[in-house]
């Protein structure tokens, strides 16, 4: 019998609840992380404070144990009307955003010093001259460590499956608890990831190849 | 171009209330190194001031200072009869009204030259998109380059991107002009056409001020030289004066090795 076939409402659902969840926690990360890439090199010092402290927090603590403390810390401190899936969606986006501001913030770093004077200049205000002038600039450098660090969260969306939020990790321990055997659902639920990720990195190759071409 | 030059050509002492850019006892340092000691200099509503001076003696500084991209640690600058207020909203609004041209153009890359001279207009001045294209479409006829709009900075020669950058600091209005070695980062044969534009704009009644080495600029555009060594305003004198018959020994000493190379 094929586990696959058998089980394709299952394996539909995990799919989807992967494929949304990472997308939620990409975008939620790319805000949170934009955000704080602007903090850390604003000219306001308790500003540029909260991005390092941002960063550093939320770079150097397990993803785990960021899941234990949505699960058990923010209900107790905030109550407990966030479902599962929020909660994911909340680790996973605050960890991934640390990381996405250190890419954004190198990317930051190789537009010349002169383009933001200009900006300056004209008399355009910090957060202007940042998105006018230095972000779009920045792009170019930033998209490449972007995709890995978004198809690293895929992989990491899979804790959320052990929180019984409905992923495609939890499909295989669903299906494995039932009594299936194990080798051919880990085949199908690696097939999966891959199809995410290989979708994931083709279409950050569009983009670095669109930005090539303008100009 | 700002409607207010009625000024007549430059009086030698001219009244206070005329005064537009005032330095009083600035002092900055990098570090240990006093880049500006007790800098006083008055410059007057459609003055041309040339600054010049040997390396590092703080010229591009003391342009930075007067937009404040560089702050001071002691002294006071005013624009316009306004102290420069610290960071923020404020000191953004009056940058508006210094334009300034830098040594290596500094053009938006990702912006086509039209886009770069009507970007400060929309955002800062909130022109209309309509009006701010046709106002720097008029400027960059007016510098030359007026058949370039559509095109990147990249594409475009030296000389014309550093006309295109004057025509964009013009489309803010600005009460005066900061020009730091506009002309150091070119070829030899693209100088002349951004000095004729310099030229073209003192002519109208642009208050300038010029870090340059170019004689000929200074000879004929400027009201006054103003020599700097070691972070001091050594010398201030007229062009004729200057180059004819310096006083002070750094500057014949630094005219003479400018002069013989
Ligand atoms: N950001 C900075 N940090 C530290 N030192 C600086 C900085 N900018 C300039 N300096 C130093 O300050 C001094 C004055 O520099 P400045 O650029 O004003 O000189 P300059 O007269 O414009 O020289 P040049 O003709 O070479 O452009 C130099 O010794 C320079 O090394
Ligand atoms: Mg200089």
């Amino acid at each position: 019998m094929n586990v696959l076939l058998d089980h394709l409402p299952e394996f539909r659902d995990g799919f989807i609840g992967t494929v949304l969840l990472t997308a939620a926690s990409a975008l939620l990360a790319m805000v949170l992380g934009v955000v704080m890439a602007g903090f850390r090199v604003s000219p306001v010092p308790p500003l540029r404070f909260f991005g390092a402290a941002w960063v550093t927090l939320f770079r150097n603590t397990p993803l785990t144990l960021l899941f234990l403390v949505a699960w058990f810390v923010v209900p107790a401190v905030f109550g407990t009307g966030m479902n599962p899936w929020t909660k994911a969606l909340l680790a996973l986006g605050f960890y991934t955003s640390a990381f996405v501001c250190e890419a954004v913030r190198s990317g930051v770093s190789t537009v010349p010093l002169g383009q933001a004077e200009a900006a300056r200049s004209l008399g355009m205000t910090f957060s202007q001259t940042l998105r006018l002038i230095v972000l779009p600039q920045a792009t170019r450098t930033v998209v490449p460590p972007l995709s890995s660090i978004f198809i690293a969260l895929t992989k990491n969306s899979a804790i959320a499956g052990a929180f019984s939020v409905t992923e495609l990790f939890g499909v295989q321990k669903l299906l494995s608890d039932k009594g299936f055997a194990i080798a051919p659902i880990f085949l199908w639920v690696a097939l999966a990831y891959l199809v995410i990720t290989f979708s994931i990195s083709g279409l950050f190759r569009l983009l670095e190849r669109r930005l090539e071409v303008a100009r | 171009m700002s409607g207010v030059s009625v000024t007549k050509a430059a009086d030698d002492a001219a009244p206070a209330a005329d005064d537009l850019v005032v330095l009083s006892n600035v002092n900055k340092h990098f570090g240990a190194l006093h880049v500006l000691q007790d800098i006083d200099l008055t410059i007057a509503r459609g003055e041309v001031v040339v600054v010049i001076g040997p390396s590092g003696s703080g010229k591009s500084t003391l342009c930075r200072t007067i937009n404040r991209l560089e702050t001071i640690d002691s002294g006071a600058i005013a624009i316009d009869g306004k102290p420069l207020p610290q960071e923020g909203k404020e000191l953004a609004r009056l940058r508006a009204d210094v334009g300034m041209v830098f040594q290596s153009f500094n053009l938006f890359a990702h912006k086509t030259v039209l886009e770069n001279v009507t970007l400060g207009q929309i955002k800062v001045r909130k022109a209309d998109k309509k009006a701010a294209e046709e106002k720097a479409r008029t400027l960059l006829d007016r510098v030359g380059v007026g058949s370039q709009a559509d095109k990147y900075p990249a594409q475009l020669s030296g000389g014309q991107q550093q006309r295109v950058a004057i025509a964009r600091a013009l489309a803010m209005d600005p009460k005066v002009m900061l020009f730091d070695e506009p002309t150091s980062a070119l070829d030899p044969e693209m100088i002349n056409e951004v000095l004729e534009a310099m030229q073209q704009l003192a002519r109208d009644g642009m208050t300038m001020v010029v870090v340059t080495h170019e004689m000929g600029f200074a000879r004929s555009a400027a009201n006054r030289v103003v020599f700097m060594a070691d972070g001091k305003i050594v010398e201030e004198a007229t062009p004729d004066q200057f180059f004819s018959n310096p006083r002070s020994d750094r500057a014949k000493d630094f005219l003479s090795k400018i002069l013989h190379h």
